[in-house]
């Protein structure tokens, strides 16, 4: 592209992503993430929320660098149970003298694997659910939209607490679990969305080139609902990683050794009162990241979505 | 006149008995939809376990024979359809089979439990209503001061510190270290078996006995789980009176009654909570109901014998009779206590009536 | 004019600091107000409605309000602590607001509306306060009173809601009343009725007005002067017999866009606007 080669120097940048004529598709796209960018960025609360979420994503990747001792193999357990916080171990050991800190940075991994899947399955149910009920209407809509109240219906930890007994303990059946239970939101947003493009010019013009419903959806209606839809799941992301912590307490998601937080909380239960920091480290590591993700939520719904609260 | 007062004649009079009629009929439709969808998902959840309920009864080495009669006993040779028929016709007769851990029919445990499980939540949403709807208010008077940040912070915290860690914390502090608070459970062991159930919420019971020392000791066992869901109700409350507030705040009305002269205390809390207060049923609601599930946590850090902890000891031990049951009645809750929010709301708001 | 002004307004200035700069809406407006009634004309933005907000020390939050002398019967409003104001407002002054739908509270009953506004000024029982409210129910013309006294406003049609704010606005028997585009969201149909019964109060009552509306035809023929405004500025001010003697170009802009019954006007002609008055 032409266009592409003409910015020269910081300030021209700026001014090709800033102008009010773009010239091409690709510029006005870059421009409007320019300016949601430079939006975001006035916000203190949400960069620093964008920084645990960069942090957390660090850790995970770099997860066997940054552990200093092994996440399930614990040392000798005459002498180094339950130790307290030392140069040695940063954050203290567990009951099986296990290195809290190296078992939390592997626990990111975790943590992330939760809420990557869970969005991945959850967004693209709830996305074709609510634009197939908005676009098609009538009996189709009245029929998806019960299932969906049904399913809001039920509490949600609950719901997850059933399959999971159903399915049986593990991580992977925990996700399927929480998966299940947060679609509902998302079909209602974009139905939402949904209901208010279907009957727009652009919308009539490619059906009365003979597009297919099929096509109108995935192609035209789709992306449009996908901001608002991203924007309700970076705000769920916390709730799931509370659900998925939740899940471990109870022990019915990642099962031992492997280093969850809920389930490390857990573990670290029985020994609180005289070795707090068992229980506590956890803990702390699941507020820092819910409260990044909360952060972020909120931000990206100031920037990408004016008209939502306030 | 063009625009006089019309008077109702009969045929109109009639007319909207009839919309109200379809109105109603129309949510007594969905409730039931709703409730036929509750049951469907618990029923496909029992059937999915991968556990064979036959085995169960019989043991794995049964023989042949003796399976096949106890599955057509159990109805399991029936098509779908039918056993989820029979299903039904359970529920609705309150029958949801034996629990395997307390052999006692579930309902008598769900009788049992749920009373536990109903007082924490009440005084969790009492205690999170009271402190939330002023400390919303005034962030929304307040907009960018102390209050604001205040309830903005609460607000965070409550969003992203899971509830069972902070129950610990509690423990920890409160009662291991400052002794300020009981310990675990409901009453210490000593009071125990002194207070015949009646209502099965230890504080109604003993209050009704006149047993203040028990009265005292339960309080000082609730107080601490009771403040934490108190806290996690008031997080969303605060936060959701602070937004309805500023949307009221902002109408013209609000600058009618300045022009009339009320004083801003008025204003508030007469005019724009009044207002305001029609949304905030639904959400006070929505927090009971949600506490009712967060309880499933709180109870079990607690040693609470409610509803949750029942649920959750019945899974550890794949009670699954005892866990569709537990699930199905807080299901119900939920769904009755939202439907009420919604009468509650028809009846606060004029404009619905 | 008649005795000595009511209200005295000089260099009246209205500010907002924002965070992208500040926004002057008002800049340096002056008028006095007798027992008579006044008319103020500007398209939107102009700065009708915020000087008329600060009359009654009702400017919004990030807004600042200066002005050499702003009086109200002796009384200096910018020095004048919460509480004389508050006793000022709808116990002397009032003002009639656009929209009935919005400017009425939606979950009170309109007559609870009038008997709070009698009770905050005046020292009397609820039930005095009631026969109050319906003999101004009577007073706006409202057929059945007693009915439209327990009525929510919702239930009302625009023109009845109007009445009932005037009504509503009136129990006090305030000497100085504000009327802010008071038909403008209501239909052709009802707005003459509305302005009749503004119109024999105002005048049964002997009350100074200001009326805001950014019809000139209207204003002209309802108010004894008329004040052109633009751009927070008073363009001109003219007795309202004198318009076609109006000299501000603005003005003149205003008169030649109104649409008139001899011969057709075509092009349509467009108001032009110099950016110059507003310095």
């Amino acid at each position: 592209m032409a266009e592409l080669a003409a910015p020269s120097g910081k300030s021209s940048l700026r001014e090709w992503l800033t102008t009010s004529e773009p010239r091409s598709r690709a510029q006005a796209r870059l421009g409007n993430a320019y300016r949601s960018w430079v939006a975001f960025s006035r916000n203190p609360l949400a960069m620093f929320g964008l920084f645990i979420v960069l942090v957390l994503i660090i850790v995970a990747i770099f997860a066997d660098q940054l552990a200093t001792h092994s996440p399930t193999v614990g040392g000798d357990l005459r002498t180094e149970r339950l130790q307290p916080p030392s140069a040695a171990h940063w954050l203290g050991t567990d009951n099986q003298a296990r290195d809290i800190y190296s078992r939390l940075v592997h626990g990111s991994r975790l943590t992330l694997m939760v809420v990557m899947l869970v969005t991945v399955i959850a967004m693209p149910v709830g996305l074709l659910i609510g634009t197939v009920s908005g676009y098609m209407g009538g009996w189709i809509d009245a029929v998806l939209m019960r299932i969906t109240d049904i399913f809001l219906a039920f509490p949600r930890l609950i719901l997850a607490l059933a399959f999971v007994a159903a399915l049986g303990p593990g991580i992977v059946n925990a996700i399927i679990a929480i998966a299940i239970t947060s679609w509902p939101p998302y079909a209602r947003i974009a139905r939402a969305e949904t209901l208010t493009i279907r009957n727009s010019d652009f919308v009539v013009a490619v059906r009365l080139q003979g597009a297919s419903p099929f096509r109108i959806i995935t192609r035209h209606i789709m992306p449009l609902c996908v901001p608002s839809v991203i924007i309700r799941v970076t705000l769920d992301m916390a709730g799931i990683i509370l659900t998925a912590a939740g899940l471990g307490f109870l022990g019915l998601g990642a099962q031992p050794p492997t280093p969850e937080w809920g389930a490390m909380i857990a573990s670290g239960r029985q020994f609180i009162i005289d070795y707090w920091w068992v229980a506590t480290m956890p803990g702390i590591a699941i507020f820092v990241v819910s409260l990044g993700f909360n952060l972020l939520g909120d931000g990206l719904r100031d920037v990408l979505d004016p008209k939502a609260e306030k | 006149m063009t625009d006089a007062v019309n008077d109702t004649t009969p045929g109109e009079r009639s007319r909207a008995l009839l919309t109200f009629a379809v109105a109603a009929g129309r949510f007594l439709l969905m409730l039931a939809i709703t409730l036929f969808g509750l049951l469907a998902v618990t029923f496909f959840i029992g059937r999915i376990v991968p556990v064979d309920p036959v085995l169960a009864v019989v043991g794995d080495r049964a023989p042949a024979h003796v399976y096949a009669r106890v599955r057509e006993e159990m109805g399991l040779d029936l098509p779908l359809w039918h056993q989820f028929a029979i299903y039904i016709g359970n529920v609705f007769r309150a029958d949801f089979g034996n629990s395997i851990l307390t052999s006692r029919p579930v309902v008598e445990d769900v009788v049992r439990y749920f009373p536990a499980t109903l007082e924490l939540a009440t005084l969790g949403t009492l205690l999170g209503t009271i402190f939330g709807v002023p400390l919303g208010v005034a962030a929304a008077v307040k907009r960018g001061k102390f209050a604001d940040h205040f309830v903005r912070v609460i607000g965070l915290v409550g969003y992203s510190a899971p509830i069972f860690w902070l129950g610990l914390l509690g423990l920890l502090v409160f009662y291991s270290k400052l002794g300020w608070v009981a310990g675990p459970g409901r009453l210490d062991v000593t009071y125990e078996y002194m207070l015949t159930p009646v209502t099965g919420m230890v504080l109604v019971d003993a209050a009704l006995a006149g047993d203040w020392a028990v009265f005292r000791n339960a309080i000082s066992h609730i107080a601490l789980p009771s403040a934490l869901l108190g806290y996690y109700s008031l997080a969303y409350i605060s936060r959701m009176t602070r937004s309805f507030m500023l949307n009221e705040l902002s109408q013209e009305y609000v600058t009618t009654a300045r022009v009339k002269g009320l004083s801003e205390t008025r204003i508030i809390w007469g005019h724009a909570l009044r207002n305001a207060a029609v949304p905030l049923i639904t959400v006070i609601a929505l927090s009971y109901a949600h506490l009712l599930e967060g309880s499933v946590l709180t109870e079990t850090v607690f040693a609470w014998p409610g509803l949750g902890r029942y649920i959750t000891n019945s899974l550890q031990n794949a009670d699954m009779n005892a866990v569709l049951g537990g699930t199905l009645v807080i299901g119900i809750v939920f769904v009755a206590v939202n439907t009420f929010s919604d009468l509650l709301y028809r009846l606060f708001d004029p404009r619905t009536r | 004019m008649t005795g000595a002004p009511l209200l005295e307004v000089e260099d009246l200035r209205v500010r907002f600091h924002l965070r992208t700069g500040t926004v002057e809406a008002v800049r340096g407006v002056s008028f006095s107000l007798g027992r008579e009634r006044l008319g103020i004309v500007g398209e939107s933005g102009s700065g009708k409605s915020q000087t008329a907000r600060a009359l009654l020390g009702l400017t919004p939050p990030p807004g600042e309000v200066t002005a050499r002398r702003l009086t109200f019967d002796g009384i200096d409003l910018l020095k004048a602590s919460r509480r004389t104001l508050r006793s000022l407002r709808g116990g002397r002054m009032a003002m009639v607001m656009q929209d009935p739908k919005y400017s009425l509270n939606p979950v009170m009953t309109i007559g609870k509306q009038m008997v709070e506004t009698y009770l905050a000024h005046a020292r009397a029982g609820k039930r005095e306060a009631r026969e109050k409210a319906l003999a101004m129910l009577e007073a706006v013309r409202l057929r059945d009173p007693e009915r439209v006294f327990s009525l929510y406003p919702h239930e009302v049609s625009g023109g009845m809601g109007q009445r009932v704010m005037i009504a509503m606005m009136l129990i006090t028997d305030p000497d100085f009343l504000i009327a802010d585009e008071p038909t403008s969201a209501l239909d052709v149909t009802v707005q003459q009725e509305v302005l009749r019964i503004l119109d024999g109060l105002v005048a049964e009552r002997g009350m100074g007005l200001i009326f805001i509306s950014h019809d000139l035809r209207l204003v002209s023929s309802f108010c004894d002067r008329v004040l052109v405004m633009y751009g927070g500025k008073v363009m001109e001010e003219l007795a309202s017999g004198d318009l076609s003697s109006a000299q501000h170009p603005y003005t003149r802009g205003l008169m030649n866009c109104l649409p008139s019954i001899s011969g057709s006007s075509h092009p349509l002609p467009t108001l032009e606007r110099d950016p110059e008055w507003a310095k």
